[in-house]
């Protein structure tokens, strides 16, 4: 113990580590664990067949599903699409660059009901967007979707803008001398450096999206079985006064999302041994 | 507390769309015990949806007095956390509810699709905007509006769920308050009819254009609007006599009237007479009535896995 002490105090060149490090976990106590153990503690005075009924009931399942499909899928087309408007942010200069990149913050800034009500309006099928699709957007499981896209976008370009940036053209130079093809250069050397950034991001857009309920809730349409959300039914459990059985549904969605965050911390993890950095 | 002292605080918890009448009628309250107490009294006022008005109230926000649009909202503050007796609807005439609503059908212009009672929302074809009863009060108005209507005019608990049922099945959008189902049928333009309070309707009148006619059908629910004083939290302020006045005066004359041109109906005949053109006649039922309170309601029609979940789980298997 002395001896990790004098260890890490040698190896520390700003001072204060014992103080910053308990401040850390004050803070983090406070913020995060207190509230969310309030959770699991509440759920621990639930017999196992009540819990069982609360998180698993095929409603409760129909909502997974959507919550945890959507999200995803959400995700991943932010990681496609969020890659492109880093790199152009990031790689070219064009005229109103600082505007465009401002409007990426947006999402966040944007109370969500504000975001959900104007998606719904556009995606309607009497709105901008959705006189014009084929097939409905606004009150199916695709509007879900539309909006979960809409909030995450901004997680995926901010992670990745900084990688980007460190990223000298120079690399992609000796590439081309050394005889890549531009296909190459970006699988084989591009790619490989930003993955773990991109997986970052993706992780949280992905975490972003399964706590949403703001927007969600008014481009859903709120079908049961269909389109309905898991934050809708821990809502809807709140309404009966059902308070286990709504922190029962927040615990399973918190542990999923927490083995599934670990999950990407791990492949992040992994990528970066693999390319031995 | 001496008539001098610089003005007490009252906090009114209250309900969604209660918002505009309660600005109003503060005003005049706050006249009116400035006149009759000589005290300055300032009134707060907090509005959301009901029961997680109620709810706020049971984890510890300090309301003198709540106002509410369903009486269960404040069993619950009774029954949880035991603020106020659990016979406090006896308080205050006419239930301890000032005025009253009641649920109606909103229509397109000309009633292209013909829906003169809630049998009409049932068949094929029509598609109804209706709050999610889950998590709304409205939504729940219009479920109990329905089966009650159906048993008032002869039809039995099965043909009442039946009908529900088929309601229930043309519901294209179950949005999550009242104010957004709305904004679905008046502004996205869906769904043929929007099932709602009659205290919405000029509102949405108001706000969208008059592209709407308003059905009455024979038979609704009497939604009655709920006040109570909250004893534990006046008692701990020294707020008893404001708050208790603050309500009482809600049946005064210049309240109901306030209320009428809010579109809530008030209980004084004569002012009910003078507004009659605003509240035209229909036959009304109370939850007790046909549903053995809201308790009984709840429980058996809203809760996890009861009827209106059945019910639902049936339509979508048609």
């Amino acid at each position: 113990m002395i001896f990790t002490r004098a260890l890490l105090k040698r190896h520390s060149v700003l001072p204060g580590f014992d103080l910053a490090l308990g401040f850390t976990l004050l803070y983090l106590g406070f913020i995060v664990l207190i509230p969310l153990s309030a959770a699991f503690l509440k759920t621990f005075t639930m017999t196992w067949p009540a819990f069982v009924e609360a998180v698993a009931s095929p409603r409760v399942m129909a909502s997974y599903r959507l919550t945890f499909g959507a999200s995803f899928a959400a995700a991943i087309l932010n990681a496609f699409f969020g890659l492109i408007v880093a790199w152009v942010l990031v790689r070219y200069e064009f005229p109103a660059k600082r505007l465009v990149d401002a409007l990426v913050d947006l999402p966040f800034a944007l109370p969500t009901a504000v975001a959900g009500i104007a998606l719904t309006a556009l995606y309607s099928q009497n709105g901008w967007i959705g006189s014009h699709l084929p097939f409905k957007v606004s009150f199916t499981p695709l509007g879900v979707f539309v909006a979960l896209t809409f909030i995450g976008l901004p997680f995926v370009v901010r992670t990745l803008q900084p990688v980007l940036e460190d990223l000298h053209k120079e690399i992609e130079e000796a590439a081309a001398t050394l005889g890549a093809s531009r296909l190459q250069t970006f699988t084989k050397v591009i790619f490989p450096i930003i993955t773990p950034a991109l997986l970052t991001g993706f992780a949280l857009a992905f975490a972003r999206a399964l706590g949403e309920y703001g927007s969600v809730i008014f481009i859903a349409g709120n079908m049961p079985m269909v389109s309905e959300i898991t934050p809708l039914l821990i809502i809807t459990k709140l309404e009966q006064y059902d308070y286990k059985g709504a922190t029962a549904i927040a615990v399973v969605m918190l542990v999923s999302a927490f083995i599934l965050l670990l999950a990407v911390n791990a492949l992040q993890a992994w990528t970066r041994k693999r390319q031995g950095r | 507390m001496s008539a001098e002292a610089a003005g007490p605080a009252l906090l009114n918890v209250s309900y969604d769309v209660a918002r505009e009448f309660y600005k109003d009628y503060n005003a005049a309250f706050i006249k009116h015990w400035k006149a009759t107490a000589n005290e300055d009294v300032t009134v707060n006022q907090s509005h959301g949806g009901s029961s997680k008005q109620a709810r706020a109230v049971i984890d510890g926000l300090e309301a003198d007095v709540v106002t509410m649009n369903q009486s269960s909202d404040i069993d619950a503050i009774a029954e949880r956390a035991k603020l106020l007796p659990a016979d406090w609807a006896k308080r205050l005439p006419n239930n301890s509810a000032p005025t009253s609503s009641t649920t109606v059908i909103l229509v397109r212009k000309g009633n292209p699709k013909g829906i003169k009672d809630w049998t009409d929302l049932a068949k094929p074809g029509v598609s109804v905007v209706i709050p999610n009863p889950k998590i709304t009060g409205n939504g729940r108005y219009t479920y109990v509006a329905a089966w009650g209507a159906a048993i008032k005019s002869g039809k039995s608990p099965a043909q009442a769920r039946e009908l529900v049922q088929q309601i229930f099945a043309n519901v294209p959008v179950f949005d999550g308050g009242g104010r957004a189902a709305t904004t679905t049928f008046a502004q996205r333009g869906i769904g043929d009819a929007l099932a709602t309070f009659e205290s919405e309707v000029n509102l949405i009148k108001a706000e969208f254009g008059n592209d709407f006619d308003v059905v009455y059908p024979a038979w609704s629910i009497l939604a009655e609007n709920p006040v109570a004083v909250i004893d534990k939290v006046v008692d701990k302020k020294g707020t008893r006599r404001q708050a208790e006045a603050y309500l009482k005066y809600l049946w005064s004359d210049e309240a109901q009237e306030i209320a009428a041109k809010h579109q809530l109906r008030p209980r004084s005949p004569a002012l009910l007479a003078k507004y009659a053109k605003d509240f035209p006649k229909v036959n009304l039922f109370t939850i007790d009535e046909v549903f053995g309170g809201w308790s009984k309601a709840q429980k058996e029609h809203f809760d996890d896995g009861a009827t209106y979940d059945q019910i639902l789980a049936a339509a979508k298997k048609k």
